[in-house]
């Protein structure tokens, strides 16, 4: 192949201007500075004589000496690095990677959101305290559940909220519950958060067909087990066709039903999980609601109940005052307690009620459908060329497999860092844990009929030289600033921070 | 719809190359009588100009320091924010991307990671931090539950010192676990008691806030001595994360883990998140870390990269077995308090430091100096303190009100043996005369 012919190939996505550039602390130099105080309108004072010289710290070791360019040209170099939604496809699968509108950056930088206190009077704070009433009554009704709390930080501790509201329900029936199932499809977060309210897992094992079924369930389902946390759609992009008996299953022995929202994006208007039968569930703003990922957070993970589980949501919860306006009620005797110094990533719920009031009831339905619509185009233009481990229509998102690659010696990992040479961020690789060598990926509404056709055509072509040129697979990516990183030693002799040379 | 690019004749292909006919029978998994069968009863949608006036509208009706003269800390604090933290963090590049799985296309925000992990370590002088945590609250609980993994203790010694808010958080995360936590009172002059009589062989270990809730200094020396003579570990939690430019490092005082929040660091109040948890601890316990940790290595011709490494601690991994059930960090806020510590350097820190302290200072000595105000705690404090006013704090706080002051929080609910009093807090943005209007208001005078 011609260097030019790779070079169409591969797009212009990683042809940026190509800055190489050091650690922050590797351009200080003494002397400078980025910032100015303003001048001290009271006495100085001598801190040594305040709070005494052993109180005192002498230097900061860890802190760079820059002025304001060399950390402006640092970070946006640095910007120039990585893969973003705003400069292509994103497809992970089940981080729903959509598109996130500049409106709702804009509406939270507005000063009475962003420059307002936590602990400021609540007469000061109406105009917030509306909207989270207004958002938990919106959030409650997209998914069918009686209450919400939007204190939880991300969809893990949405799942530690839910799961200690489920334990709380059965101390208070004075019930003896040890015991949380999982299917072995979920997120690795639903173990974890159930663990951490001392539950012992119980996995339960999909069905051949990758679904869930009642049988499976109910020959896990014992007296002692408090819930069953099941994800629907699931990481397979399936919906849990027996979700109705699922749930009827636990119910019939006292258990509760956890669902985890992380693939809400598949159901908006479509059906709703508080009347599948779930009493509990997260919904994560940052995908369903397009609030930024920012590189790994911040997210929002609110959590809706049913009104047996309402007593015991986080506190404080806001309330609408008898005389008008809003309050925050604090009292909540049968409350789990508070998971938040504060109201919870305020910021990401301001995002998420902007997006909400943006798209009614006809757009939030919209996406759901052409998020469907896009995964299960995307099925159909990869099945001939793919193993799809479980093909059936798809939910958000489709699972593929390295499994017709297995002669060539090429893997999903390799299949991952060539899609890098096409100018795509990779899908979710190596998960669900139940399907070998997996390929998962959510294209999400965002995305167009002509960019998933390049991108059908950069897997399809990837397919091809996995055969015709195995290595030019197996030693991708070629067009990033790094190649493959030794992930083995940075995890062997862990070097944490930078540190001055000797 | 704005934000869907298909149109009617792309929806039309995609159904064609499906092979059905219709996108509702893309939805045929989901039973018939599981659908819902009516629009969704949410509020129709509104174009751009309008939800722009609508939320502009909610926002107006919040107090925020544009609009008032700002004492209010107590955890979250006010300062400002050189113009380049938002200008760089507001890069797409770092907005739009996600948790760095793939690193040859996520050098930028491993990167700042890295850099991130490396002050921090440098602020608390201990050897490891981790990428974030959601807050300083859930850092505390964290810190809590990593010291009854090293120790296989369940006792956790928590001083009354510590932020009422984290002390709920710290008890909610540990409710499930059957650990016991203990409360260590305060001593009279704001400062932890001693607290040896609280510390035994069952304890995991000591939650000691530096600067306290009431803004007092605390002796860590002391509280280190008293939790290690029986292998307990010293956590110290820091909320005002400026404080750290002045004080000696917790790490420098006997402090196993030092957790806590950096919202100081160039992240917005924004009404109490999204905020900055962060988590710092000697080498011999990362292996005990929770969250994301970026490591440096190199790519296959040798060029140093960064990486997410040591993940087998974590639940995408380990799954139960996990150290933490966390999965997202707080990768924005950790990328504005890189930026503007860099932009700050150890120097403007420091001189920011000694000016939040001149301010507090000076509003002390006229609290000293006003009839009807008094200071209730003897210990040094940094730029926050408790005062004493005549009658209550919630008159105190109208009065200031009434003259465009939000004047500190009521302590009535937090710490009722003060008497009324109110906890102030004095940053760069306290300029003299206001901190003159304040104290007048809340000793009830004409300024």
């Amino acid at each position: 192949m011609s260097a030019t012919s790779r070079r169409d190939r591969v797009g212009n996505a990683t042809a940026a201007i190509g800055y190489e550039e050091p650690l922050v602390f590797e351009r200080s130099r003494p002397g400078r500075s980025g910032y100015s105080l303003p001048a001290l309108d009271v006495p100085a004072v001598d801190p040594a004589a305040c709070l005494g010289a052993a109180a005192l710290r002498e230097g900061i070791p860890g802190l760079p000496e820059l002025s304001e360019i060399d950390v402006v040209r640092h970070f946006t170099r640095l910007s120039t690095w990585n893969a973003a939604v705003d400069l292509g496809l994103y497809p992970l699968g089940s981080c729903t990677m959509k598109y996130n509108p500049k409106l709702n950056e804009r509406v939270a930088r507005l000063p009475g959101f962003a420059q307002a206190h936590p602990l400021q009077p609540e007469a000061l704070a109406q105009g917030f305290l509306e909207l989270c009433f207004e958002l938990e009554r919106h959030l409650a009704e997209v998914i069918g559940m009686d209450r919400v709390t939007l204190q939880p930080a991300a969809g893990a501790q949405g799942e530690l909220a839910g799961v200690m509201m489920i334990r709380a329900y059965h101390e208070e029936r004075r019930e003896r519950r040890t015991r949380v199932l999982v299917p072995d499809s979920a997120h690795g977060t639903n173990p974890a958060s159930a663990a951490l309210n001392g539950y012992e897992i119980v996995p339960v094992p999909s069905g051949g067909d990758g679904l869930l079924h009642a049988e499976a369930v109910a020959a896990a389902m014992a007296d002692d087990v408090a819930a069953l946390m099941i994800t629907n759609p699931s990481t397979l992009g399936l919906f849990e066709e027996e979700i109705a008996a699922i749930c009827e299953v636990v119910h019939a022995r006292g258990g509760l039903v956890y669902g985890d929202g992380a693939n809400l994006n598949a159901l908006l208007g479509i059906a709703r999980p508080g009347d599948l039968g779930i009493d509990v569930m997260h919904l994560n703003l940052h995908k369903t609601f397009s609030t930024p990922h920012g590189g790994g957070g911040p997210g929002s993970g609110p959590v809706g109940v049913k009104d047996a589980l309402a007593p015991f949501l986080p506190t404080p919860v806001v309330r609408r005052s008898l005389g008008g306006g809003f309050r925050l009620e604090r009292e909540l005797p049968r409350s789990i307690g508070r998971l938040h110094a504060n109201f919870g990533n305020v910021g990401m719920l301001v995002r998420a009620f902007a997006y909400l009031r943006s798209l009614g009831p006809d757009g939030l339905r919209r996406c759901a459908e052409m998020a469907v619509l896009n995964a299960n185009y995307l099925l159909a233009r990869l099945r001939g060329a793919w193993h799809v481990p479980y093909d059936r229509i798809v939910m958000h998102e489709c699972v593929l497999s390295d499994r017709r690659l297995a002669d060539t010696g090429v893997t999903t990992l390799d299949v991952a860092k060539r899609l890098i040479d096409y100018g795509y961020h990779p899908p979710t690789v190596y998960f669900p844990l139940i399907v070998p060598g997996a390929l998962m990926i959510e294209p999400t509404e965002s995305e167009s009929l002509e960019g998933l056709d390049r991108f059908a055509e950069a897997l399809l072509a990837i397919a091809a030289e996995a055969r015709e040129d195995p290595e030019l697979v197996r030693s991708a990516p070629h067009h990033t600033r790094r190649s493959r990183l030794d992930e083995t030693r940075a995890a062997r002799q862990p070097v944490l921070r930078w540190q001055p040379p000797e | 719809m704005r934000y869907i690019p298909h149109t009617e004749e792309d929806v039309a292909r995609m159904l064609d190359a499906i092979g059905v006919d219709s996108v509702e029978a893309l939805f045929a998994p989901v039973p018939a009588k599981l659908r819902l069968r009516r629009p969704l009863e949410v509020p129709p949608a509104l174009s751009e100009q309008e939800l722009f006036a609508e939320l502009s509208a909610l926002a107006a009706r919040n107090a925020h320091t544009g609009t008032h003269e700002w004492f209010l800390g107590a955890g979250t604090y006010a300062h400002f924010t050189p113009a380049a933290v938002d200008a760089l963090v507001s890069r797409a590049e770092f907005t739009t991307s996600y948790t760095p799985y793939q690193p040859e296309i996520s050098q930028g925000t491993l990167q700042a990671i890295f850099e991130w992990q490396t002050m921090i370590t440098g602020l608390t002088g201990l050897e490891v931090a981790n990428a974030s945590l959601y807050d300083g609250a859930s850092a505390a609980a964290e810190a809590a539950l990593m010291a009854m993994r090293t120790t296989r203790r369940s006792r956790v010694v928590v001083s009354a010192g510590l932020h009422p808010h984290y002390r709920e958080v710290v008890r909610t995360y540990l409710a499930g676990l059957g650990a016991e936590v203990v409360v260590a009172p305060l001593g009279p002059d704001g400062r932890t008691a001693p607290l040896a009589a609280q510390i035994d062989a069952a304890t995991a270990c000591v939650l000691v806030q530096q600067p306290a809730f009431l803004g007092c200094i605390e002796d860590l020396p002391a509280a280190a001595e008293a939790a290690h003579a029986h292998d307990a570990r010293l956590v110290v939690v820091v909320n005002e994360a400026l404080s750290l430019a002045l004080l000696r490092a917790p790490g420098d005082q006997g402090a196993d883990i030092a957790c806590g929040e950096a919202q100081s660091f160039g992240v917005p109040m924004g009404l109490g998140g999204p905020h900055l948890g962060f988590l710092a601890t000697r080498q011999r316990f990362v292996r005990q870390l929770p969250g994301r940790l970026v490591g440096e290595t190199v790519d296959t011709e040798g060029r140093r990269g960064f990486v997410l490494t040591l993940s087998t601690r974590e639940q995408h991994i380990r799954r139960e077995r996990a150290t933490s059930n966390i999965c997202t960090n707080q990768g924005l806020c950790l990328l504005m308090a890189t930026v503007y510590l860099s932009l700050l350097g150890p120097v403007g820190l420091r001189r920011l430091a000694e000016q939040n302290l001149a301010r507090a200072e000076y509003a002390k000595a006229r609290v000293r100096a006003t009839p009807g105000l008094s200071l209730p705690l003897a210990a040094p404090t940094f730029n926050e303190f408790a005062v004493r006013v005549p009658d209550s704090g919630a008159a105190a706080l109208e009065r200031a009100r009434e003259r465009g002051i939000v004047g500190g929080l009521d302590l009535e609910r937090f710490a009722p043996e003060l008497g009324p009093a109110v906890l102030v807090c004095t940053t760069e943005l306290a300029r003299r005369e206001a901190i003159d209007g304040l104290v007048a208001a809340l000793a009830g005078r004409a300024a």
